[in-house]
């Protein structure tokens, strides 16, 4: 075994593949944080007076709030004036069309993969049509097929462009799910929030093609706080998927987002994510901390949301997609694959709160640890008293390779209704030198072994992706676990 | 094709074969038989490279190569195949996702072209249908939920598509009711060929009805001490182990 321990420590150590930093010039907010920053990142963003205001609110109540610690995570205390709020690559001003755009950070973006131009796009023999929000750093850089989809009243664009464009939409709707008085993160958030995306699809349209943002982190000791707000009008369809990477350096980054769903009658959320930032080194230096809240309204009857994640990087993972089940018949979902490597921890799961007739919920969570890593599933399944009908399906599946990780699974379930149906199922498997040797003996090395099983292992929650983001999750997978196996 | 010389291994420390020298022409099929604890899954794993077989002494050649460190996916993609006595379940895993996974490992280590998604599809159901195995096992994940019958099948097919130089079946009856057995070893013995040769290792003569051998070894105490033709079988059948060993010794 121990060969076979020494070729896996070996492959472990493969570097982040997008560990690289791009050189763009940027342009910072001073360091630290106080209330002169936020009017700074509300007068770059030429905000409106509300904005401004509800900015200073949260901040003054961030002051005085004290960080969570109820989570199974360890590190160091983040010294929360020692990062810039606000980086943005310089740019000339103006509408952003491509040819606006510093061909260095296209290049950033071609070298992770993510086409942006649309003719390209559309020409290209794959039929890959993806609207696509590219994110570095503070600001959005360009937003693809924003035409296209204007056509049939989908709104797709950065949430800095929304407050003027949209007032009465973002009002409305912006921390109408995460109020800012929701958590220390979530009111970080919504204080020094410099982009993010905003979408809005109207009564009865199905957005006609995939809305993707993805967010890149590249200045150096700067956090990235982008705000996601989502809003299905009643029948309408969206399928949205997020993708973030960020260099590799020696010192941790904070990211704090906060994402919002709001969906309507009828209407339908897909929301999907690969989580990439970089997860430290294999000493477990540097590495991204994220401080995610993500939640999605229910609000309308027959409604329903599905989260889907894949999380691979990230030194420190707190998030907790989660669904407040308010319309009646409407459904949650939950599909999670989280990897940690190395000394990555990840503290993740899920909220659903029933609260309306009939609802609905489905959880699946697939938690695998490697290395050292410590990987927590932290759920409540919350029935309200009026909830008649209710009714939750939950299974944890933890997968450990090696012998000096941890899994870890705390579900919390609340019913105050008598009637309502909860199931939860666990388990918690290894991947054993019999199965390895099996592979190995039919010609299929190590690594692209326990890719094979960790895929199997995972099944379930990669079908809910979109295939071709399903494909790219796959390979994530097995990269992200490389050598992980003693 | 197949040499083995002298071939000593540990396993955690103990010694469990002691001088193992072997030869297998090819196209032939030999049989080891051999008493409990004789060291007959020692051999078959020691040949397919399973960490944790430490060759002390002693050579493997497989066609003039020097195969004794080579690791275990080499050693697949050079030609030798093991049929688990216990083969393995990979939830999640459909057996045709399986077998082209192995199917392109073993091409890429060998520099050759691997197969695209049809080429594969029709080799894989035309070993099916010769197999008789239904197009629902091969969607279903790899072993899980199958019948002690089906999981050796599985192990037939796997073997008919990756069309090894050398088949080692390890115990290929254990967990068998004669007709599952019957139908395994038709499957095993239409896979015979001038081209291919087989160890088929076992501790019971049954198995040998139905997959006639050319020539019968027995393992004992690590080593062979008895070579011969198929009535070697009979023999063991009728006197025991103990009796032939002691007339061999």
């Amino acid at each position: 075994m121990s060969e076979e321990a020494a070729a896996l420590q070996e492959l472990t150590e493969q570097k982040y593949k997008y560990g690289f930093v791009s050189d763009i010039e940027s342009e910072f907010a001073p360091k630290g944080l106080n209330e002169d920053v936020i009017r700074f990142i509300s007068t770059k963003k030429n905000e409106p007076e509300w904005m401004l205001d509800y900015r200073l609110s949260a901040y003054r109540r961030w002051v005085n709030m004290e960080e969570p610690t109820w989570a199974k995570l360890h590190y160091p205390k983040i010294d929360f004036q020692d990062a810039y709020y606000y980086a943005a690559p310089k740019a000339k001003e103006g509408p952003h069309t491509l040819e606006d755009v510093d061909p260095e950070l296209l290049r950033t973006y071609e070298k992770l993969g993510i086409p942006l131009h649309e003719q390209e796009v559309l020409a290209g023999v794959e039929q890959r049509r993806v609207a696509v929000d590219a994110v570095f750093d503070s600001v959005s850089v360009v937003t693809t097929f924003k035409d296209e989809l204007a056509k049939v009243g989908v709104i797709f664009c950065p949430i800095s462009e929304a407050v003027h464009s949209h007032p009465e939409l973002v009002k409305k709707y912006l921390g109408s799910v995460v109020p800012d008085t929701d958590n220390f993160y979530a009111t970080l958030n919504a204080a020094v929030f410099s982009e993010g995306s905003f979408v809005y699809i109207p009564p009865g349209v199905r957005c006609p093609m995939e809305l993707s943002t993805y967010f890149r982190i590249n200045a150096a000791k700067s956090g990235q706080f982008e705000r996601t707000l989502i809003i299905a009008d009643a029948g309408a369809y969206v399928s949205y998927l997020e993708g973030c990477t960020a260099p590799q350096r020696d010192e941790n980054q904070l990211h704090a987002a906060v994402v919002e769903l709001v969906a309507l009658d009828d209407a339908e959320i897909k929301y999907s994510t690969v989580q990439n930032w970089f997860p430290g080194d294999e000493n477990g230096k540097g590495g991204i901390y994220n401080f995610v809240t993500k939640r999605a309204d229910c609000r309308g009857k027959n409604s329903k949301v599905s989260w889907t994640q894949v999380e691979t990087g990230s030194a420190i993972t707190w998030k907790y997609p989660s669904c407040i089940l308010r319309g009646e018949n409407s459904v949650g979902e939950f599909y999670s694959i989280a990897i940690a490597n190395n000394y990555q921890q990840a503290d993740t799961g899920t909220k659903m709160i029933h609260l309306g007739k009939n609802t609905s919920s489905r959880i699946i969570s697939k938690g695998i640890s490697a290395g050292k890593a410590q990987n927590t599933y932290r759920g409540l399944v919350s029935i309200n008293a009026r909830a008649d009908g209710a009714r939750n399906f939950t299974q944890c599946d933890s997968l450990l390779i090696g012998d000096q990780c941890g899994a870890h699974t705390v579900p919390y379930i609340q019913s105050k209704n008598p009637k309502a149906i909860l199931e939860h199922e666990a388990t918690t498997s290894k991947i054993s030198d019999d199965q390895l040797f099996y592979c190995l003996s039919r010609g299929i090395p190590t690594e692209e072994a326990v890719s094979l099983i960790v895929n199997g292992f995972c099944r379930e929650v990669l079908q809910q992706l979109p295939m071709e983001f399903a494909v790219e999750a796959q390979k994530l997978v097995g990269l992200s676990l490389e050598g992980s196996v003693g | 094709m197949l040499e083995i010389k002298d071939l000593h291994v540990n396993v955690h420390g103990k010694e469990i074969l002691k001088g193992l020298s072997l030869k297998v022409p090819p196209g032939e099929v030999h049989a080891i038989m051999g008493p409990n604890g004789a060291g007959k899954s020692t051999t078959s794993y020691t040949l397919a490279g399973r960490a944790g077989y430490e060759v002390t002494k002693g050579e493997i050649d497989f066609f003039g190569e020097d195969v004794t460190t080579l690791a275990p996916e080499e050693r697949a993609a050079r030609g030798i195949f093991l049929a688990f006595q216990y083969p393995l379940e990979i939830p999640g895993v459909s057996t045709m996702n399986f077998l082209k996974t192995a199917m392109n490992s073993q091409a890429k280590i060998r520099g050759e072209k691997e197969l695209n998604a049809a080429e594969f599809l029709r080799a894989v159901r035309a070993a099916a249908k010769e197999l008789n195995i239904s197009e629902d096992m091969l969607k279903r994940p790899l072993n899980v939920g199958f019948s002690g019958g089906e999981k050796k099948r599985n192990e037939t097919l796997q073997m008919a598509l990756l069309k090894p130089k050398l088949a080692i079946l390890d115990e290929m009856d254990s967990g068998l009711d004669i007709d599952a057995l019957k139908l395994v070893a038709e499957g095993v013995n239409k896979l015979r060929s001038p081209e291919r040769s087989f160890l088929v290792i076992t501790h019971y003569q049954r198995l040998l009805d139905y997959i006639v051998p050319d020539v019968i070894h027995i393992l004992a105490g690590g080593k062979i001490v008895l070579s011969g033709d198929k009535s070697l079988a009979l023999q063991l059948e009728q006197n025991g182990y103990d009796a032939v060993i002691a007339k061999a010794a």
